[in-house]
């Protein structure tokens, strides 16, 4: 038997039919799945967010932090106070001061000590400035995760000068260790009250670069306008605090709606809110919180009372037996410690509720259906550091 | 699209006022900027001052500390028990664990440990980052004294007049070899601020070369008596100081 | 020997110098590029000094860093397709080498003066997304892959603006030639007053913006750089690369922007051409004209390029499709009612 033409016909015609088949199996992706991390220029530290992409569009986002686990609460277990009030330096290392007072008023809350006003005005003022220096970087840094490559050298630059007068005080420019149960370790040098409104004077200079740089950019705004809307009730369901939830309206501030110690019922300062709860909020609501810390500690320094800085605190400091939970309004946002102790040297539990830890647990609900260049703009302006959410 | 010419056009204006605008660069190592008085560079030790009390190995977060003793009795100067002396064998820290937290420093009830800003000590092995007593004596040379505080601040009150004690603060007469900041370092604890309260008048400081004669009278005294050498030495030295100051008409 | 053969080997000869002299040129204009704008502009810019020690103010380190990547290991990543690996920087490479080739720096100073040189130029520059294709895919790397798939997209969507603003200066010119439009610039008139000829900036301002933006786009230079996004990508189609490729790869970036800008200096700016200078003396300062206009071209680039947030695939598309195709086809409109009405 011969094959005819028509055989041969319907053997092309069966074979290209399969040949089809075989190529639609193969571009019937499922989607790509993308390691963002744990190593990757956006992800501020060692997180890694596993997605999973059809084309551009996130299909589903899993973050898997605890890549950068040091043990802080059970280090804290075996230690005594001052020994933690050093290691708890180094949580949230951009704002460096920030992590230590809350672990102090805690102690200072079950010890019913209470620091003298000259300490309260101080630590006030250096934790601003701790805002003030976390938060500059997150100005500058937004802008490289965008593209813009200048604006973080103008923050670092500026940034130098409160992290030289943070050295000028405490001896260290990112692990202060200058808190102490009962006040500070040492007063400020001489001339340092002066330097600073100067500095400050630089560091309003240095947000309305920003603004002229990237805020009223229209490609900036393009960027991040509508990208990564957190509504205000989810955003408080997740637990996120700081200035991510004031982006979505939450007017709360801790350091306002909560009485403290520390002298910020001293100063006259207001809570910036943006209702919208986009990327473009986030930074806009951080700028402005900036300026203001910069107008706070100008205003604590003005009125700064002269006296001692630390109260009469026994030489081996035991805090008695007891609980306290004291949370502050960090730069990252609420950081709160849950201090348990049973009289001992050293506490017997020490909780440590981190900011960053809620703001990244946002991610898989935030990042479906987002472009991967929309992933970075998220990720820059949620704004966290992994020392914060894996201690 | 919204009008492109204000706000794109106002960030080329930032950066080309950058671009006219001196860079800050300092150039290490060609320039050096100093850092602060209390920079938390290095930490030094003072040997006389160290009795052992082993506080600071014991209060470290990271046990950096490395300290061996012995036990020695020495005669009394009249009648009496012999006082046991704890003397100092090995003193290291290891900077490859150090914290720079600080509690070393200030936990030390005898004032032996200093800070100093001094930061260029890097080396290629880890290993070597343990530094013995010889490297952190050398480091007390570079030690500054506290700087005046600021208005408002309560000034400890000042220390009594050197009759005998080392122990006094920070600002050790360094000794002529003293190189960088801290040849400047005693006129500017002397001019220190008006807010203290109105001291003891205390003749300057001079600065002299330590007395060879009364050094080598002590020192061969001191061995005589069965003193360790380094101690002996030790003695010796500030003897000498002192004996030399004395002849400079000064304290 | 026949005259024949004689012409034969001359022209042999000749090839050869030119394309030794383009092959010169290439790396000198990469450089000039690199030191003055990668390192020291941007450094300025950024309140730093770049680099200084090798050499006084640094002028030796972008030779160095040559010879660094010239002693490099070569790697290649076990899954990827080795010949197509290998041969993406020397594509990409070659669409840049081709670019110089039309280049007029003086009235008899050019590689070839073709009769269709823009169409030419604005052809082999196509090339590099092949070269760009082929080594997102083959470099077996999901980051590349992503990359060139929006570097391709890119690139084609951009290729129109330009050709369309190029067109509106041949219809003003009345040649596709370099030389030709050079000279229509130097002839021309504005106004009547022919003192600095007629640059034809003043007249198609509008198709020299949207060259501007479409060459940045070409170029993958911020605020249209998607392809090497640094901060998502790693370094999208190049992150596998190292060594001797990735110096190709670099080259060719910083020398076709030369060429760009060139080639923008030479269709807009009026070329080597200075009023008053003919002859000789303009073969011999027409170079330096060149490079001085192409250095001032280049400035604004990486001014640009260095100051803004990169855009959005998507949105660089949106851009390109719905306003500067449109605008560029208005420009031609307008530009061929006026060159008939005039």
């Amino acid at each position: 038997m011969t094959t005819t033409a028509s055989d041969w016909r319907q053997a092309a015609y069966v074979a290209s039919q399969a040949a089809d088949a075989r190529v639609n199996v193969e571009l019937e992706t499922d989607g790509m799945t993308l390691n963002l991390g744990p190593q990757h220029p956006a992800t501020h530290g060692t997180l890694r967010i596993v997605v999973r992409l059809d084309g551009e569009q996130v299909l589903w986002a899993d973050p898997a932090c605890g890549y950068m686990h040091r043990g802080y609460e059970k280090l804290a277990e075996v230690r005594k106070y001052p020994q933690i009030t050093t290691l708890v330096n180094r949580i949230d290392w951009l704002g460096s001061f920030a992590n230590e007072v809350p672990f102090i008023l805690a102690a200072e809350k079950l010890m019913d000590i209470e620091a003298p006003p000259r300490a309260q005005y101080i630590r006030t003022v250096l934790f601003e400035m701790a805002r003030v220096a976390n938060v500059t970087l997150f100005l500058g840094d937004m802008g490289v995760q965008l593209g813009a490559v200048s604006p973080v050298f103008y923050a670092f630059r500026d940034r130098e000068h409160v992290l030289n007068l943070i050295e000028a005080a405490t001896g260290g420019r990112f692990h202060p260790n200058y808190d102490r149960i009962g006040g500070l370790k040492d007063d400020l040098p001489k001339g340092w009250v002066d330097e600073t409104k100067a500095v400050m004077k630089k560091m309003r200079a240095f947000c309305d670069e920003m603004e002229d740089l990237l805020l009223g950019n229209e490609i900036f705004q393009a960027r991040t306008r509508g990208i990564g809307v957190i509504p205000k009730d989810v955003g408080l369901e997740y637990g996120m605090s700081g200035a991510n939830v004031r982006a979505s309206g939450v007017d709360w501030d801790i350091r306002r709606d909560e009485d403290s110690p520390l002298a910020w019922k001293h100063a006259d300062w207001k809570v910036w809110t943006h209702p919208d709860g986009d990327s473009f909020a986030r930074y806009w609501v951080r700028l402005q919180e900036t300026r203001e810390a910069t107008v706070i500690i100008d205003q604590l320094l003005d009125g700064l009372p002269a006296g001692p800085i630390m109260a009469k605190v026994p030489r081996i400091i035991k805090v008695p037996a007891g609980e306290a939970f004291i949370h502050t309004e960090n730069p990252m946002g609420e950081m709160g410690y849950y201090l348990v102790s049973k009289g001992d040297i050293g506490p017997f539990r020490v909780k440590i509720k981190t900011p960053s830890f809620n703001n990244v647990s946002i991610t898989p609900w935030l990042l479906r259906g987002v472009y991967v260049p929309d992933v970075i703009t998220i990720l820059a302006s949620l704004y966290f550091i992994l020392g914060d959410i894996d201690r | 699209m919204p009008k492109l010419v204000p706000g794109v056009i106002k960030g080329l204006g930032v950066t080309f006022k950058e671009l006219i605008t001196p860079a800050v660069t300092v150039q290490y190592p060609h320039v050096k900027e100093a850092p602060p008085t209390r920079a938390r560079g290095v930490i030094a030790l003072k040997e006389d001052n160290c009795t052992v009390c082993m506080l600071c190995a014991r209060e470290c977060p990271d046990w950096c500390i490395y300290i061996d003793a012995h036990k020695e009795t020495h005669e009394p100067a009249s009648g009496g028990k012999g006082r046991s002396v704890k003397v100092l064998d090995r003193f290291a820290i290891d900077f490859a664990l150090c914290m720079y937290c600080g509690i070393c420093v200030e936990v030390c009830p005898f004032d032996a440990l200093f800070w100093s800003p001094e930061f260029e000590y890097a080396e290629y092995d880890i290993l070597k980052l343990t530094h013995e007593m010889d490297r952190l004596e050398e480091w007390t040379y570079k030690v500054l004294p506290p700087p005046p505080l600021e208005d408002g601040a309560v000034v400890p009150p000042p220390p009594p007049a050197p009759a005998a004690a080392p122990a006094v603060a920070a600002a050790a007469a360094p000794p002529p070899q003293a190189v960088g900041a801290a040849a400047e370092a005693p006129q500017t604890a002397q001019e220190t601020s008006d807010a203290a309260p109105v001291k003891p008048a205390r003749a300057p400081r001079v600065e002299v070369e330590p007395d060879q004669e009364t050094y080598d009278r002590v020192l061969a005294a001191e061995l005589e008596k069965g003193t360790d050498r380094r101690v002996a030495e030790g003695r010796a030295k500030s003897a000498a100081l002192r004996a030399a100051r004395a002849k400079a008409g000064g304290s | 020997m026949t005259p024949a053969l004689a012409v034969q080997l001359a022209y042999g000869w000749l090839a050869a110098i030119k394309v030794a002299a383009v092959l010169a040129v290439v790396p000198v204009g990469a450089l000039l590029y690199v030191y003055f704008y990668l390192f020291k502009m941007v450094s300025h810019m950024q309140s730093r000094l770049g680099p200084m020690e090798a050499g006084p103010h640094g002028v030796l380190q972008a030779p160095v860093e040559l010879l660094k990547f010239l002693q490099k290991e070569d790697l290649v990543p076990e899954r990827a397709d080795r010949f197509v690996f290998g041969a993406a920087p020397f594509v990409v490479f070659l669409s840049t080498f081709l670019l110089f080739v039309i280049i007029p720096t003086g009235p008899r100073l050019v590689a070839e003066n073709l009769d269709t040189g823009v169409f030419f130029a604005l052809a082999v520059s196509s090339i590099s997304v092949i070269g760009i294709l082929m080594a997102g895919w083959a470099s077996a790397n999901k980051y590349s892959v992503t990359g060139g798939i929006r570097a391709a997209g890119q690139l084609i969507a951009y290729e129109l603006p330009m050709v369309l603003a190029i067109v509106g200066v041949v219809v003003q010119a009345g040649t596709m030639s370099l030389q030709g439009i050079v000279h229509a610039q130097a002839t021309g008139k504005i106004f009547g007053w022919g003192g600095i000829g007629n640059p034809f900036v003043f007249t198609q301002l509008v198709g020299f913006v949207i060259f501007f933006i479409a060459a940045q786009a070409e170029l993958t230079q911020t605020p249209f750089d998607m392809p090497v996004a640094e901060s998502e990508l790693v370094a999208g189609y190049l992150t596998e690369y190292s060594g001797v490729r990735f110096l190709l790869f670099f080259m060719a970036e910083f020398a076709s922007a030369f060429a760009f800008a060139a080639i923008a200096s030479t269709i807009f700016l009026g070329g080597w051409y200075i009023p008053g200078v003919h002859g000789t003396a303009a073969d011999l300062l027409g170079p330096v004209v060149m490079i001085a206009k192409t250095m001032a071209v280049g400035f604004v680039i990486f001014w640009i390029r260095f100051t803004f947030p990169r855009f959005r695939e998507d949105q660089l598309q949106a851009f390109a499709w719905k306003y500067l195709i449109p605008l560029s086809l208005l420009n031609i409109l307008v530009t061929g009612i006026l060159k008939v009405v005039f």
